[in-house]
């Protein structure tokens, strides 16, 4: 949910990444965080378990800079991606404003992005959001694996609405700045909608 | 439904502001924050000094959804008050309406005083609230209504 402080002149929005477990949704916020200037974004707080599996949520504030005179900031949020972790994703979805889906390329997590992605729906719905008109994007991560499906293959798989689709590796960089613009400037047009 | 957009002008800002600067007094507290449920900081009042108030505030609201969905799994609708004592700083939190009021002290209070003083202003606060929510904002200008591509591009620049 937007909060826009006219006093201090600040408008903060709630993006949440999605997906199966182990797909790579703490590791794009792990490299935002990396690649960002220190006073552009705040800790990265990680609610991880000592496997690194994340329990409760990573959380990540960003800020992108100035729009008319008003901060705009990002807070970033990942899920837990494992089946059983059901209720505090729907938790962590509550007043977002644009959702991140990433989708493991590998062939055998096929099975794995297609339940999470009608998990996405259904927790979307329960929160009472139409999960056709929020602002999203899809992230195929992992695309530097050799097992990994034809970009067109995956894409009429896990593709909802013409939603933007980017191929990434967010170990290394590539495609996850473009998906947090795309997303992003999704959530902003929205807001100029009003 | 999602909850609508919470917009917040000058003058509601610095009411909500007076109003923690005095339960900040009256509880002998450090630190006073409003947050909203989804984790975002709608105002705060007190010694900040190096406190990530961004990541308390996330925090905050990640522990009350938490503890509000193990309450309705035992049939209650929700834990209106939190406390976490430490050894030196605690923290409690109550529930007002889609609201989180935030309280850090240290041995300077107790935690039962911060509670009574957190109670007495929760009417206060739950009206400032409510009359936010119900405010007509037609005459705020939206500050994206303008917006270009080009402008969003630059946020990337």
């Amino acid at each position: 949910m937007t909060f826009i402080n006219y006093a201090s002149r600040e408008i903060n929005c709630k993006i949440v990444y999605y997906g199966p477990g182990l797909c790579g949704k703490t590791t794009n916020l792990q490299y935002i965080f990396d690649s960002t200037a220190p006073q552009a974004r705040g800790k990265l707080i990680s609610l991880a378990t000592e496997t690194d599996r994340t329990l409760f949520f990573d959380f990540m504030p960003l800020e992108l800079g100035t729009v008319r005179g008003f901060k705009t900031r990002f807070h970033l949020y990942t899920v837990p991606g494992q089946v059983f972790y059901d209720a505090s994703r729907k938790l962590i979805l509550k007043g977002v404003d644009g959702v991140v889906f990433v989708a493991d390329s590998q062939e055998e997590r096929m099975d794995a992005n297609i339940e999470s992605l009608y998990n996405l729906d259904e927790n979307l719905r329960a929160q009472g959001y139409d999960p056709e008109k929020i602002p999203y994007v899809l992230q195929l991560n992992k695309r530097d694996l050799p097992n990994v499906l034809p970009l067109e293959e995956i894409t009429a798989e896990l593709r909802r609405n013409g939603e933007p689709v980017i191929e990434a590796v967010a170990s290394s960089g590539p495609g996850v700045f473009d998906t947090l613009k795309a997303v992003a400037k999704q959530v902003l047009t929205e807001l100029r909608k009003g | 439904m999602p909850d609508t957009p919470i917009l917040l002008r000058e003058q509601q800002y610095h009411q909500i502001k007076a109003v923690l600067a005095r339960l900040r007094m009256d509880a002998a507290a450090k630190v006073i924050f409003l947050v909203d449920k989804d984790g975002q900081e709608i105002a705060v009042q007190g010694e900040v000094g190096n406190l990530d108030t961004t990541s308390l505030a996330s925090l905050a609201a990640g522990n009350v959804a938490a503890t509000g969905g193990m309450a309705q799994l035992i049939g209650e609708k929700e834990f209106p008050t939190l406390s976490h004592e430490g050894q030196r700083e605690s923290i409690h939190i109550s529930v007002i309406g889609r609201l989180l009021l935030v309280v850090v002290f240290d041995d300077r209070s107790s935690l039962g005083l911060v509670k009574l003083r957190s109670k007495q202003v929760s009417q206060q606060l739950s009206l400032m609230i409510e009359e936010i929510e119900s405010a007509d904002n037609h005459d705020l200008e939206s500050p994206f209504a303008g917006i270009t591509d080009a402008d969003i591009d630059s946020l990337f620049n």
